[in-house]
């Protein structure tokens, strides 16, 4: 096909639940590609010689080779190509923020639209995972034994990597499932947890030993794990799970969460089915909800309450919509299922009622004054101008810190200010054969940019391991 | 899984749960509490450990039902399993030579002060133990405690046994006997119970350890669901505790907090009742 032609096609929508009919449920809001959307989405790439669209990607994948082989209908071939390079295409596929990564450098996005790429991606993967056997091949084993503490995408990518070069991997993860965020935050309706546990198994069947219901810092410290446990080299990817709270008057009342407790209520304890009588860990219905943020979590959040119930379910952002870090795709679908938007908007106080309620949430308007050190307007509050919301749920998304469970128990491991571990380019540590990678080091990013700190210290670590460096 | 080795009823609803654990066991400390969950689908519940056996990896736990959780888990035998159980948890009770320590128990409480009794005498103290019950028949550990501990003093509500009223009483008239002199009091059981006893030894200035019982999810800081208010600061229960200083933490808001799900708790029960019943039927 020529350029030309490939330039007459228009992007391809993704199917969709009805906006209206999702708002009430938790399955996946985006349906895939069907066969013939993903061929004619395909033939949209222009398989450029010299593909900008690349450089978006944290882990460099073959971009033009794998989208041009589902063009050309070898589904199998795309999967190998995608695969080389990240072994979490379903995940990447579904949550990667593509308009400012792989999406945005693509040339077709420069006069028109560029090419779906995360869809394209999310199709073969799903497309692998329903139709192909991991044929895999134990390597030789090297006799080196490596811890992995937490089960995000940093650890089982890291974990899934070194498996592949002969080293016994152990992951260590805290809570009762493997998955990190995965599984805890991200909610069903845009990641079904079926999806994580296909590669987990896949982890498994390569032999990865995942053990649950462990604390590092607690269970075992790591200097045990090094000394006592008989581990060679030791992975951290514990994430920034630290909720922050803003420190504002009526926080410890009843109907007050953290979008992790939240979250994780509803997504790994299955809290929406508590009323269906299928789990027991409870979750507060609200009639009216409010949440504060701007980014994947707090969008996740307001969707959340939204299912549950809540009419309207608010979100309050205290600077403007082109400030929000959340992914393009979510906010465009938060509003299309009905979620308010506030935006220069700052809660200062939450109000309860005499039994010790939320009954309302009070705001003040903000306006944007200078830029400040992130380069974004500072928003400044407007005086005189606060009134309330009411709400029964008031949920924080504002942001998560690093966790100092395990690097206070770690005598050794330097952090910077903010307690994120500090790594050299290897991302070995402060202590020999100690790397680290995710969350926990860069401070609350991405999935994909976890994935590829795994990747890239399982490449230093094979060299540790083997030559000792 | 986590195979049950040995359950025994201590008194009407409580149960006493010994576990094989071998990680945790090999780490406890007197104040360390585990997560568990019986089962999938299931709710996620602290519990103290009262004992641990290192060698046996076996972990001990005292169970009260309150609840279709503690129901569930009450109602396995020796030879079933827990699904899930994750600990140690929370800091470890912090042990010095207070000269002579008292330590109050409140139901299943008793059996949170149990290796308390044992660190502490260890380090030194005279350690004495106030230990309560409704009746008779619900004061428990108190053979356990007597091992350790230089005077046990039961005390019931109806007066069947021991001391003839609440723990309060019998700790009021301890910290008036000057010739006890008293360094520390260190206290479990229910929240209306430890607050009391914070009530007891303010005007005597004694120094009072609480260990708080709020809602928890994770156990790790992770979700900040555990947080209660000390000293007007907000700590999570889970990693900066459980224990705290009694005259520091706002009662009030904890057992306002406590009440948050009553009616899905409420809702759980009956589910749970329901079903046993058809299922025998
Ligand atoms: C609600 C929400 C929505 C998000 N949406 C997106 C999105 O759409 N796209 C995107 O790219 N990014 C998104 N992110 C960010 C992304 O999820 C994270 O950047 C990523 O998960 C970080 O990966 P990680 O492996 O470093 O850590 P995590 O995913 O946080 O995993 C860490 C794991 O370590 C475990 N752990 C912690 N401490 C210990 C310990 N001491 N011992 C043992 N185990 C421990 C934890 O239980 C957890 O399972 C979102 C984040 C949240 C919270
Ligand atoms: C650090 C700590 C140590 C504890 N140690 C013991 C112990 O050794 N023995 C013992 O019998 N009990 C102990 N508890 C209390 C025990 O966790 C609760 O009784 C249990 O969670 C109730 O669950 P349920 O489903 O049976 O009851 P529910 O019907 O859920 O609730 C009944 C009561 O338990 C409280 N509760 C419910 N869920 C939780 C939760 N996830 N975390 C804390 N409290 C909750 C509720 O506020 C309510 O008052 C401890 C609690 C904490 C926080
Ligand atoms: S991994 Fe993310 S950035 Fe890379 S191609 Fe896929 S969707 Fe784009
Ligand atoms: S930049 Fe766009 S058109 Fe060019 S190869 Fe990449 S995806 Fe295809
Ligand atoms: S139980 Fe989640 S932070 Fe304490």
């Amino acid at each position: 096909m020529k350029p030309a032609e490939r330039m007459k096609i228009d992007r391809q929508p993704m199917t969709e639940q009805d906006a209206s009919a999702r708002a009430k449920n938790f399955r996946e809001v985006n349906q895939g590609y069907a066969d013939e959307a993903a061929t004619q989405e395909a033939l949209r790439c222009l398989k450029c010689k010299d593909a900008k669209c690349v450089n978006g990607c944290p882990v460099g994948i073959d971009i033009a080779g794998f989208v041009g082989a589902v063009a050309d209908g070898d589904l199998n071939k795309a999967a190998n190509i995608l695969l080389a390079a990240n072994v979490l295409p379903g995940i990447t596929g579904r949550v990667c923020p593509q308009e400012t990564q792989c999406e945005q450098y693509c040339v077709r996005g420069k006069k028109g639209v560029s090419v779906g790429i995360g869809y394209l991606e999310r199709f073969v993967a799903d497309w692998a995972r329903e139709n192909r056997e991991d044929l895999f091949e134990p390597p030789p084993p090297t006799g080196k034994k490596v811890a992995v503490v937490g089960s995000g995408p940093a650890g089982l990518t890291c974990a899934g990597e070194l498996s592949k070069m002969g080293h016994a991997v152990t992951i260590f993860e805290a809570l009762h499932k493997a998955g990190g965020v995965l599984v805890y935050g991200i909610p069903e309706f845009r990641l079904p947890n079926h999806i994580v546990e296909a590669e987990v198994d896949g982890l498994r069947r390569r032999g990865v030993d995942i053990v649950t219901d462990v604390v590092i810092g607690q269970t075992y410290t790591i200097p045990e794990l090094l000394e006592e446990e008989g581990f060679h080299a030791v992975f951290v990817g514990n994430g920034a799970g630290l909720p922050v709270f803003q420190g504002i008057p009526g926080e410890n009342l009843k109907g007050v969460y953290s979008a992790n407790e939240f979250l994780t209520r509803v997504n790994l304890m299955g809290g929406y089915m508590f009323d269906a009588g299928e789990t027991d860990t409870p979750i507060i219905r609200a009639s009216q909800a409010v949440v504060v943020g701007g980014g994947n979590t707090a969008m996740d959040s307001v969707r959340t309450a939204k299912r549950l119930g809540a009419n309207p379910a608010t979100l309050i952002y205290r600077r403007s919509r082109e400030e929000m870090p959340a992914r393009v795709e979510e906010i465009k679908h938060a509003e299309e299922e009905g979620v308010i938007f506030r935006l220069l908007n700052n809660p200062i106080e939450i109000l309860g009622d005499d039994k010790g309620w939320v009954r309302a949430v009070r705001c003040i308007k903000m306006e944007l004054g200078e830029p400040d050190d992130s380069g974004r307007r500072r928003p400044v509050p407007v005086e005189g101008s606060e009134f309330e919301l009411p709400c029964q749920v008031f949920i924080e998304a504002i942001g998560t810190g690093a966790n100092p469970l395990l690097t206070q128990t770690t005598p050794g491991l330097e952090v910077n200010r903010w307690g994120n571990i500090i790594v050299d380019e290897n991302n070995m540590t402060s202590i020999p054969g100690v790397f680290a990678g995710g969350d926990i080091v860069r401070g609350g990013a991405t999935v994909i940019l976890a994935m590829g700190d795994g990747k890239g210290s399982s490449v230093a670590m094979h060299e540790y391991l083997m030559n000792g460096k | 899984m986590f195979p049950i080795r040995k359950a025994v009823w201590l008194a009407p609803k409580v149960r006493l749960i010994e576990v094989e654990a071998q990680r945790v066991a090999k780490h406890h400390q007197p104040g360390h509490f585990v997560i568990i969950r019986v089962r999938d689908p299931g709710e996620r519940i602290p519990l103290t450990m009262a004992t641990s056996d290192a060698q046996a990896g076996t972990i001990t736990l005292v169970v009260q039902v309150v609840g279709a959780t503690t129901e569930m888990l009450c109602d396995l035998e020796a030879g079933e399993s827990i699904l899930n159980v994750v600990g140690p948890l929370g800091k470890p009770t912090e042990i010095e030579d207070f000269g002579h320590a008292v330590l109050v128990g409140g139901g299943v409480g008793t059996a949170v002060i149990y290796p308390q009794a044992e660190a502490l005498k260890k380090v030194g103290n005279t350690v004495s133990a106030i230990i309560g019950g409704r009746t008779k028949e619900y004061v428990i550990f108190e053979k356990e405690l007597a091992e350790h501990c230089d005077v046990v003093h039961p005390c019931t509500d109806d007066g069947s046994y021991g001391y003839n009223g609440f723990v309060t009483g019998k700790l009021q008239e301890l910290l008036e006997d000057e010739s006890q002199k008293i360094g520390a009091v260190i206290t479990a059981g229910p929240v209306p119970m430890m607050r009391a006893i914070a009530k007891v030894t303010k005007p005597f200035n004694v120094r009072t350890i609480v260990s708080l019982n709020p809602i928890m999810v994770d156990g790790t800081g992770m979700c900040g669901g555990c947080r209660v208010s000390v000293g007007g600061e907000t700590k999570f229960a889970c990693v900066d505790g459980p224990e705290f200083e009694a005259q520091d933490v706002d009662f009030d808001e904890l057992v306002d907090r406590l009440a948050t799900y009553q009616t899905q708790e409420k809702i759980a029960w009956d589910r749970l009742h329901k079903c046993q019943d058809c299922s025998k039927s």
